[in-house]
């Protein structure tokens, strides 16, 4: 079976501006929504207590409601189903510093009379650690991003670093428009699916342009948008059907995987259609906009296969013992 | 067919992994098993601060009573004995006892002296207060463990987290019930003291503020069972709990649970001392600033034992006889993070996860062989033993599989074809340029190779990054991401190769529709 197959170049690069006016448009339109709505920032990130609590049947929300009406320490909470409608979540901003009794047993005894129920999780973040926890996300991604600047430029060429990067702000960016849009909880799995993200984005990139740094020593061209057609029609196959594969698989996450990974495998399906297309039609693009010249690159090639001639010719001489 | 080192060490790739990941995966008594992490087995993980403020408070306490001890003991006279803003203040009656009680100053470590004529102000010197509160987290630390492993709990982890945090985690917990008693001992500050009562103002403790107690350097303590009942009490103790070396339960003549407690031999002797010159007079038994009984000294007690009795259930008595045993907790601590995950939850999120892996693992399996014939078989042989290889390294390192670290396997699954995808294009192209078999098998393997290479290590930056900075769950996703990525290096790299190099000869060059999922144009 084939779904494509490599017959000629397919002239991607003559269409690049109308999909960098499009991911100009999506960018621009996450951050719009990132400034304007924010982040629906879970416990983790913003403190607070979340109890969950599975009931025996349909659970009484307003029941439960009511319950923890009477208590100071619920105010303001929410009560929403979680998953099913046996299970409910309970979510406050405030948090205790007590040991002893905390907010979870303050809530056990406030819904006796509810139902038959059980709590199955209660999680409590202080507003320190909130703090802390976001600026270590932060500090991870922009940790990520240097460490993968550093070895793109090192394994290819700096453009190519650069390039890289900003395809990948762009995933990132798009992939949190779309958090904030279908208003997603922001907890520490979200930060590991868009590091995640990153990191599959970055494979897809780096893939693509593993075959241009090929095709510049082998496509007969010295047009870099030739090049550049060339090899990501060749790679498109593999693209499409990585991109398949692990989209099948995190699907099957996002149905099955149940509520508590709902936002981590939504924001994994987001990124990986945004990651192949940003490899595709954003990263690409990006190389001839910085003005990356073939002749150039071909002439250092050159240079370099030289240099290291010589030196095998000096090292030959060495061992032969005659200089 | 011939063997060669890749299929050998694939084969031993797949026995290692087979082997390893038996005992997690069938549950077996022996070998090496893989820790499942609190949110997929239920459990209490909490992140504790720790109050130092309250340490350095202490401490100066228990130096004051030192200093009152040693002054009484050379039989100094002194006066206007306070603690006040951390600091130690008194007067000495007699300018002759100056040197003595310079000596006695002297031979203490840490402090800073004032003298402004006779009187005499101590303070604890910043590198003492440093030290104070470094040895109150780690002190923290051992407390909470010699705690939590005298309740007799499933392997409980409590270890120092950053500069002052100390990281809690408690599997096997089965109702909320268990947990808040676990909770509870763990805040337990367990902080004994025998106090002195004041009996000369005692009489008139119910009409007198607490600023004004402080004023005779007393405090008013209330009674443990009775909050109504207050006791004026001498703010510096005779002798506290650092001195303790063994708390149990027991039972007295109406078999109501007392906790008896024995003092090593400076706290038996200080206790002597001041039993032998008070009798008459009250002893106030105090356990977190609540006096549980203050019976009159009939005789000097020798033998440094004494016993707490007065309002506990046994269950109580036992947690308080812990919490004695393991010392008294310096510095309060209070809750930063807590997470507790029932363990019906955890099974939950489990199954779930199965599911999810299972159904995308046949997908991928059924799709890779649809869409590249035996190629695709291959690249599924693979995927397979990775699989295997990833539980079974986890199993070998005791690392521990979290909810996010199952997404990160099956999204390891998803992903480790990729490298099997990307040979599989490069070989079907070469054949397409009508190379042999053999040299599109070679030069697809070599000309995806740093393709590869590249992608997996920028992966594995990633990953390494979010070890680095995650937390509990997010540490386990990274931790099976990277163990996915090299494992599929040897698997998906290595392995396909030797097998393909085993097939060689097999290979059909008519036949590519079977092997590669491929026709040939023109029968070539």
């Amino acid at each position: 079976m084939e779904l494509f197959r490599y017959k000629k170049p397919i002239p991607l690069m003559s269409k690049s501006k109308i999909f960098f006016a499009l991911s100009l448009i999506a960018v621009l339109a996450s951050y719009v929504l990132i400034f304007t709505k924010g982040f629906n920032y879970g416990i983790d990130f913003a403190g607070g207590t979340l109890v969950q609590v599975k009931y025996e049947g349909k659970a009484p929300i307003d029941k439960v409601r009511e319950a923890i009406k009477s208590s100071k320490t619920f105010e303001g909470a929410s009560v929403n189903y979680f998953g099913s409608d046996d299970e409910i979540v309970i979510k406050v901003r405030t948090s205790s510093k007590k040991l002893g009794t905390d907010i979870g047993d303050e809530a056990r005894k406030l819904l006796e009379g509810t139902g038959k129920f059980e709590i199955r999780r209660v999680d409590m973040v202080g507003p320190k650690v909130g703090n802390e926890l976001r600026e270590k996300g932060i500090m991870a991604l922009v940790l990520a991003i240097a460490g993968i600047l550093l070895y793109v430029s090192f394994r290819f060429e700096w453009r190519f670093a650069i390039a890289s990067v900003l395809a990948l702000v762009h995933d990132i960016s798009i992939a949190m428009g779309a958090i904030v849009l279908f208003n997603v909880e922001v907890n520490l799995d979200i930060l590991a699916a868009l590091l995640t993200i990153l990191g599959y984005s970055l494979n897809d990139t780096i893939i693509v342009f593993d075959r241009i740094r090929e095709g510049l020593t082998t496509v007969k061209s010295s047009k870099l948008a030739d090049v550049i057609d060339e090899s990501v029609t060749r790679t498109l196959s593999r693209t499409t059907l990585t991109s398949l594969t692990t989209f099948f698989v995190v699907l099957t996450l996002f149905l099955m995987g149940g509520e508590i990974i709902h936002g981590f495998s939504f924001t994994l399906l987001v990124g990986i259609i945004v990651g192949t297309y940003s490899s595709i039609f954003i990263a690409s693009p990006l190389l001839m906009m910085m003005g990356f010249d073939v002749e150039n690159y071909r002439k250092k090639l050159a240079e370099k296969k030289k240099r290291e001639q010589e030196k095998a010719k000096m090292r030959a001489m060495y061992e032969q013992g005659t200089v | 067919m011939k063997l060669n080192y890749r299929v050998l060490v694939f084969i031993a790739a797949a026995i290692f992994g087979l082997a390893l990941s038996a005992p997690s995966l069938l549950n077996l008594q022996k070998g090496p098993k893989i820790t499942l992490g609190l949110d997929l087995q239920g459990g209490l993980h909490m992140l504790l601060g720790v109050d130092t403020d309250e340490a350095i408070e202490s401490k100066i306490k228990s130096l004051a009573s030192s200093v009152k001890y040693a002054a009484e003991d050379e039989d100094l006279i002194i006066d206007e004995f306070k603690v006040r803003d951390g600091k130690i203040g008194f007067e000495l009656l007699d300018k002759d006892d100056m040197p003595k009680m310079d000596e006695i100053l002297k031979k203490i470590e840490g402090i800073a002296v004032q003298k402004d004529g006779l009187k005499y102000t101590v303070s604890l010197t910043p590198q003492e207060i440093e030290s104070v509160k470094k040895y109150a987290i780690t002190q923290a630390v051992d407390t909470i463990r010699n705690r939590l492993d005298q309740f007799g709990l499933a392997e409980p982890t409590v270890a120092k987290q950053g500069e002052d945090k100390i990281l809690v985690e408690v599997p096997g917990i089965k109702t909320p019930e268990q947990e808040q008693r676990i909770r509870e001992l763990i805040a337990k500050a367990a902080h004994l003291q025998l106090m002195a009562i004041d009996e000369e103002r005692a009489a008139n403790v119910d009409r007198m503020t607490p600023a004004e107690a402080a004023q005779y350097g007393d405090v008013i303590l209330k009674d443990a069972q009775n909050p109504n009942r207050k006791y004026l009490v001498k703010e510096i103790p005779i002798l506290d709990g650092s001195m303790l070396t063994d708390a149990r339960v027991a039972f007295d003549k109406n078999n109501q649970p007392v906790i008896n407690f024995s003092l090593n031999s400076q706290g038996a002797q200080i206790f002597g001392d001041f039993t032998g010159k008070n009798v008459g007079k009250r002893l106030a038994v105090v356990l977190d600033n609540r006096v549980y009984s203050a019976p009159v000294i009939r005789e000097r007690i020798g033998g440094g034992s004494g016993q707490i009795s007065g309002g506990f259930s046994v269950k109580e008595a036992h947690d308080v006889a812990i919490a004695l045993r393991s010392g008294a907790l310096l510095a309060p601590v209070f809750m930063e993070e807590k997470r507790s995950v029932g363990p019906s939850l955890g099974a939950d999120s489990i199954k779930a996860s199965m599911v999810a892996l299972i159904t995308g693992f046949i997908a991928v399996v059924v799709f890779m062989i649809l869409y590249y014939g035996i190629a695709g078989a291959v690249a599924d042989v693979a995927l397979i033993v990775n699989l295997f290889l990833i539980l079974a390294i986890m199993a070998l390192f005791g690392a521990t599989l979290t909810l996010p670290g199952m997404a990160g396997i099956v999204l390891t699954v998803g992903m480790a074809v990729d490298a099997n995808v990307i040979i599989n294009e490069r070989i079907r192209e070469l054949l397409y340029e009508g190379k042999s078999v053999a040299k599109a098998i070679e030069q697809g393997y070599a000309n995806a190779f740093s393709a590869i290479l590249d992608a997996n290590i920028t992966t594995l930056i990633a990953a390494v990054v979010l070890y680095a900075y995650g937390t509990g769950p997010i540490k386990g996703f990274a931790i099976t991401m990277s163990i996915g990525i090299l494992a599929s290096m040897l698997t998906a790299i290595l392995g396909t190769h030797g097998i393909w190099q085993m097939l060689e000869s097999k290979i059909d060059k008519n036949r590519l529709n079977r092997w590669f999922g491929i026709k040939l144009e023109g029968g070539r």
